[in-house]
């Protein structure tokens, strides 16, 4: 085990990878440029040579192509970008041909890509540094899709999703990116497909992923104190969804709440409280509680976002309601140091 | 070269002109056959013919080696069959059968056969031609000799994602050959009303750095001699090439019919193309030298025949897809 941060765990899983295994190769805007994808990509290229780690033309949707044909050749590229918002631009190739191959041409051939996505927040990141699009992505079939909650996670899904044989879209808040923990060494993969049973508690099941696990993960810590104990299940692969996993803790708990960093319409929230009520219904004792962002994009200004992400504090007073008590959340959002547009001291921007 | 499968006499055929007469006379059969019996209503796609535009497949099918690759678009039957695509399969496919070599799933415009290099057409234009490069991209580091194909046509070239591919193929020397067919028209719209007047595809490929050149489309022959020199060059290691064919499509965008009467061309300037039809041309030149007479045009009309004839029984008899397969090929296990 070596404690390091989450942006270090995805550094080390790109190294392991391709040491592991010489088909892989690693390319995106700022890959191999001083700042390395937020040191992410920091050594990749003296280590692998400039054949398997390379700065890329500012091309996103032919360089998702080119991906895909050196998939089909036989390789395992992984593209990053360094929003999420500039992978937009690639929707054609990634949800035409990506996420189609398999299905459209019978079984025949799969699309090993791996596709690093960076979420933004704050510090004035506003509308387009910032879409937490999780949601649109898991509505396409053919597309798996990936957000890591910690180093560890961070480490085990990226190996996981780069030797998977399909399409996996990977999403990293930047928030998370100073985040530390402790990482296996060597060749550690998590399944994907599975959620990670973080409490076992009994109240509520708390269902989260990437950022809004660590919010509730504060919110958890803040309300066991209050004597109020919740099965908390991490995602880890958004879709395909690990649905026996919430049912059998909603069957246990009787409720259910959500917490989603992409806007409430349409989310991944919505769907799952949704596919709850279809197959739960009888097993609920109170309506599933959904907190997710509100159907507007984020705004630059730091007055504009003091108010607009769901946090801790939202997270344990709607717990606390629902489980027919009144708990004064004040003390999370004094125990808070920092501004509310950054994750922390380490944080000063640009991006 | 010369050994083609589906020779109907190999021993005897060995000239190359009377090769690519045939591949061409074969292909013209298929998509007649696919036209005529379209109105069955068993083929349920959307069709593309290429009839009219069979030079093209054909004369760069011949140029290549099987273990090049090519990718191509919606309208690519005749790519498939030219790169030597395995017929049957591609008929069960315009059936949506489950022998259909996407199992039924794709239609007429996904097709596919890896084991002639054949990596797949698709239905959204330019969708494609980054892939391509990315195939090319692999080759080149994997340090093998051989080169992918990149069908494409005039539209394409108006798509953000060709500039895109074709940059990253130009930075990187990568060993594609980018072969366009110019057929004047994108579904009802002329060029004229696409890109501006006087600019030629060609050239404004080679200013993207990508050594671009133009030639008759309706020369079989021809376009078979300068793919040979592209493929030459690119396998020296020249980087990639881009050859604007011109060339015409006879039958409507979509579908079996023709289309002159619906006001978007004349029947004048179909009269016009229809006058170089590139199978007539061959047959001629290749009579004249005395390559073929009438006992081999009898011969190959009949070998040729029997070959359509037996693909469609054969796909029409085939099975449909079980009703499970539509849940099935999501994600690969392995």
């Amino acid at each position: 085990m070596a404690d390091m941060t989450f942006a270090q765990a995805i550094n080390d899983a790109l190294h392991v990878a391709m040491t592991v295994d010489p088909n892989v190769i690693s390319y995106g805007l700022g890959t191999d440029d001083p700042k390395a994808v937020f040191g992410t990509t920091s050594g990749l290229r003296k280590n692998f040579g400039e054949d398997r780690v390379f700065e890329m033309p500012t091309s996103e949707n032919a360089m998702t192509g080119v991906g895909i044909g050196a998939a089909l050749y036989g390789m395992r590229p992984v593209l990053v970008h360094q929003r999420l918002d500039f992978a937009l631009l690639s929707m054609d190739q990634i949800i035409n041909n990506a996420a189609k191959w398999h299905f459209m041409f019978g079984g025949q051939r799969s699309v090993p890509i791996t596709i690093r996505m960076i979420l933004g927040r704050g510090w004035g990141q506003g509308p387009t540094h910032s879409q937490n699009l999780q949601a649109i992505f898991s509505h396409i079939p053919g597309l798996k899709v990936v957000m890591a909650s910690s180093a560890v996670d961070a480490k085990g899904l990226l190996l996981a999703a780069i030797f998977d044989p399909n399409p996996v879209i990977f999403l990293e808040h930047r928030w998370l990116h100073n985040l530390r923990g402790d990482v296996p060494p060597g060749d550690y993969r998590l399944p994907l497909g599975q959620c990670n049973v973080l409490t076992d508690g009994g109240d509520v099941t708390v269902v989260s992923s990437s950022i809004m696990t660590v919010e509730a993960q504060h919110a958890l810590t803040f309300l066991a104190g209050h004597e109020i104990f919740c099965d908390h299940i991490d995602l880890r692969t958004v879709s395909p969804i690990d649905w026996e996993t919430i049912r059998r803790s909603v069957r246990k708990t009787g409720r259910l709440l959500v917490a989603d960093s992409g806007t409430a319409t349409g989310s991944i929230a919505g769907e799952i409280i949704a596919r709850i009520c279809q197959d739960c219904w009888s097993d609920l004792r109170s309506p599933p509680v959904r907190l997710a962002m509100p159907d507007f994009p984020e705004g630059a200004s730091p007055s504009l976002t003091e108010h607009y992400h769901v946090r801790a504090e939202h997270i344990a007073s709607s717990i606390a309601r629902m489980v027919g008590r009144r708990i004064d959340p004040d003390e999370l959002v004094r125990r808070r140091t920092n501004p509310h547009d950054v994750p922390g001291s380490w944080f000063t921007g640009p991006f | 070269m010369s050994a083609l499968p589906f020779l109907p006499n190999p021993g005897s055929l060995c000239a190359l002109g009377t090769d690519i007469l045939f591949s061409l006379k074969r292909i013209r059969s298929v998509e007649e056959e696919i036209a005529r019996r379209y109105k069955e209503n068993e083929m349920r796609c959307p069709i593309h013919l290429s009839i009219g535009q069979e030079a093209v497949a054909t004369g760069v099918g011949l140029a290549l080696k099987t273990s090049d690759l090519a990718v191509s678009g919606h309208r690519a039957h005749a790519h498939y069959l030219g790169k030597g695509g395995n017929l049957n399969v591609m008929i069960a496919e315009l059936y949506g059968k489950v022998t259909g070599c996407a199992r039924g799933k794709g239609g007429s415009m996904h097709l596919i056969d890896e084991t002639v290099g054949f990596m797949g057409s698709t239905a959204i234009v330019g969708g494609t031609i980054p892939i391509g490069v990315g195939l090319a991209f692999g080759m080149k580091h994997k340090r093998t000799d051989q080169l992918t194909c990149i069908f494409l046509g005039d539209a394409a070239v108006e798509t953000g994602v060709f500039y895109e591919a074709a940059n990253f193929a130009a930075l990187r020397k990568l060993p594609v050959l980018f072969v366009c067919e110019n057929n004047l028209y994108s579904v009802y719209t002329h060029l004229r009303a696409r890109q501006p007047a006087g600019r030629q595809i060609h050239e404004m490929v080679s200013g993207l750095g990508i050594a671009g050149s133009c030639h008759d489309g309706n020369d079989a022959q021809a376009v078979y001699d300068t793919a040979i020199e592209a493929a030459e060059a690119i396998r020296r290691g020249g980087g990639p090439r881009f050859l604007e064919f011109a060339t015409y499509r006879w039958r409507e965008h979509c579908g079996p019919d023709f289309d002159n009467d619906i006001g978007y061309r004349t029947e004048a300037e179909f009269l016009e193309w229809k006058a170089l039809d590139p199978v007539a041309k061959l047959e001629r030149e290749l009579r004249k030298l005395g390559h073929i007479d009438d006992s081999w045009l009898d011969r190959t009309t009949r070998v040729i025949k029997a070959e359509v004839a037996a693909a469609f029984d054969a796909a029409r008899l085939a099975p449909f897809p079980a009703a499970d397969e539509a849940y099935k090929h999501l994600f690969s296990e392995s």
